[in-house]
């Protein structure tokens, strides 16, 4: 083992260094974990257990701030409302950004680079500062205030980068797999579906992730868009809950715990595929 | 390409073709490019709420460089904008290179923390804001707690409530939130220099800090374009944390207000008193826009010319 790694140039150092580097890295670690493990320590804790001991270990048996959260409040709705917004504009960006990306990269034609043209200039541009043309449009077609709203324009936010990373994707598959189905008959939609989809898995999930954890932590778009509470999705949501509950610190814990529970605990499960896919767009 | 394919060029392929490209180019135009071109044109009117007003030439602009009361908010939050961008340069991206040269050897537990510097990466900032908030309660957070039981009392201080303390607390709440980001960025830009280079450089005797500041930053020079033009991008639309951490008017007395909180003030401030200015609202929408691709692309052509072909 030692003998493989001292083959690497960048392990040959003194041990000091090593040392030192040790404790960086565990104080980082420590000081990224430690505020959630609080989190969700003081989830366990009455208000006046948080105040009187911050730092102890509650009786992980007391889980009425859970239920209350879950029992008494809005945030099932607010979580099923970020699923169903969430779910929705993924699939819209895969099934929008896969047609494009196919026609591009499987299709000579003059209009191609047109075509991608327009979605680069889609990633570069901050939707954001067009809130309020977008506000008047949303408002235009009857979509304010509605769920809808923030399907479509994070379906638009997360398209480029959708259709750059599937054509990209779909740019390397051999002709021949598309030419083999040709001769034998197949029509141009079954060669798409058929034969080479199901190749394309891979970026599809990376498409998905890249653009799945920053539409389901959004704030800015619910806080312009909807007023009605039981169309909120859990980041506003969570901000009603929190003015509610202002001094009630057991429930405020409790309700950030149950908010970040499930990104935490998919993340950890697949963190590989998390941290390739958010970083898709700065790693080459 | 695959310049040399065979293609049917019927009817029926050319329709096939718009079948795909029509529907996602549609949805761009309606969602994307129009609201941009219209967000130009808004500058442009006087609003009276949701209504456009008449056509006032660069009235909106002047107001919002030089007027009267909205020029000082609008320069004091610029001002607060850079801070924060030079602080996270230093802190967030110098902190995620150093993070990354340190995983980059692989030592005992590298995988452990790789997985845990990009935990608070992957949570809401919304959650990250409230948190933090609670932490740095002046009465009952863990910050003050933790200095009373070391018996540092005379460092404790009401953190968001202190001008003097509140912005940097914003910016560290947004590093301790995003640094895994360049860390993780850093580190697949350094496995990507041949490893050959790096042990020339050792066998050449140069040592740790001649080897991070002579070849390694040169060579994750790609990287940084990306992440100092990203982190440029992000400081200028910077809203969640300070309106979930100090509230809407960059509390105390402005010391932490920033464009973003002007902006959703000024658009959106108070919609059941109608004090809404679409007109001002848009102008500074604009101007801010200008300035994020002006400075942008003219930082991203300054950091290309730093890279190395290797």
């Amino acid at each position: 083992m030692t003998a493989i790694t001292s083959d690497t140039p960048a392990t040959r150092q003194p041990i000091s260094f090593a040392l030192l580097a040790q404790v960086i890295l565990i104080a980082n670690s420590f000081i990224m974990l430690y505020p959630v493990l609080v989190m969700v320590l003081s989830a366990f804790k009455t208000t006046g257990e948080i105040f009187e001991h911050p730092f102890a270990l509650p009786d992980f048996t007391q889980v009425q701030n859970f239920t209350k959260v879950l029992g008494e409040t809005a945030m099932p709705t607010y979580f099923i409302n970020s699923i169903l917004v969430t779910g929705t504009s993924i699939i819209l960006i895969l099934v929008l950004g896969t047609m494009a990306g196919y026609a591009v990269a499987r299709y000579e034609s003059r209009t191609n680079t047109f075509i991608l043209l327009f979605f680069l200039a889609g990633l570069m541009l901050p939707l954001k500062l067009a809130v309020i043309p977008l506000f008047i449009l949303l408002r235009d077609l009857g979509l304010l205030d509605s769920r809808w709203s923030l399907i479509v324009t994070y379906t638009a936010i997360g398209l480029p980068s959708a259709v750059f990373i599937m054509a990209g994707f779909l740019r390397t598959l051999p002709a021949e797999l598309e030419d083999a189905a040709r001769i034998d008959g197949a029509s141009e939609p079954r060669i798409m579906w058929s034969v080479m989809l199901p190749l394309a898995r891979p970026p599809m999930a990376i498409a998905a992730i890249q653009n799945a954890v920053p539409i389901w932590n959004d704030f800015f778009f619910p806080l312009v868009f909807i007023q009605t509470d039981a169309r909120k999705t859990l980041p506003q949501g969570l901000t009603t809950f929190m003015g509610e509950y202002t001094t009630d610190w057991g429930m405020l814990f409790a309700g950030l715990t149950i908010a970040a529970a499930p990104i935490t605990l998919l993340y950890i499960a697949l963190s590989r595929q998390f941290i390739q896919g958010m970083t898709a767009g700065a790693v080459k | 390409m695959q310049a040399s394919r065979q293609q049917p060029r019927t009817l029926k392929h050319q329709l096939w073709v718009a079948f795909l490209v029509v529907p996602p180019l549609a949805f761009m135009s309606l969602f994307v490019v129009y609201p941009i071109l219209s967000a130009f044109a808004y500058a442009f009117y006087d609003w009276q709420g949701l209504a456009r007003g008449e056509f006032v030439g660069i009235k909106n602009f002047k107001e919002v460089l030089f007027g009267v009361t909205m020029a000082p908010v609008v320069w004091n939050a610029f001002l607060h904008n850079v801070y924060a961008l030079v602080a996270l340069m230093i802190i967030q991206n110098g902190g995620g290179f150093l993070l990354a040269w340190l995983l980059y050897k692989e030592p005992f537990g590298f995988r452990f923390h790789r997985v845990a510097v990009f935990v608070p990466v992957v949570l809401s900032t919304i959650i990250v804001g409230f948190l933090w908030k609670l932490f740095l309660n002046p009465n009952f957070g863990i910050v003050n707690q933790a200095l009373y039981s070391l018996g540092l009392d005379f460092l404790a201080k009401p953190w968001l409530g202190d001008s003097s303390t509140a912005l940097g607390a914003l910016i560290l709440a947004n590093a301790w939130h995003f640094v895994g980001f360049p860390t993780l960025v850093y580190l697949a830009g350094m496995q990507r220099i041949p490893p050959e280079i790096i042990e020339a450089a050792r066998l050449d005797g140069t040592n740790e800090w001649q080897l991070l500041k002579n070849v390694v930053w040169p060579l994750v020079a790609p990287s940084t374009t990306i992440l100092f033009t990203l982190l440029f991008i992000g400081a200028f639309n910077w809203f969640e944390i300070p309106y979930v951490m100090v509230g809407l008017d960059g509390s105390p007395f402005g010391t932490t207000d920033v464009l973003g909180l002007v902006f959703y003030r000024t658009a959106f401030g108070n919609q059941s008193a109608s004090i809404q200015n679409f007109g001002l609202g848009s102008a500074l929408a604009t101007l801010l826009f200008l300035f994020i691709v002006v400075f942008a692309s003219m930082l991203t052509l300054w950091l290309r010319r730093r890279e190395i072909q290797f």
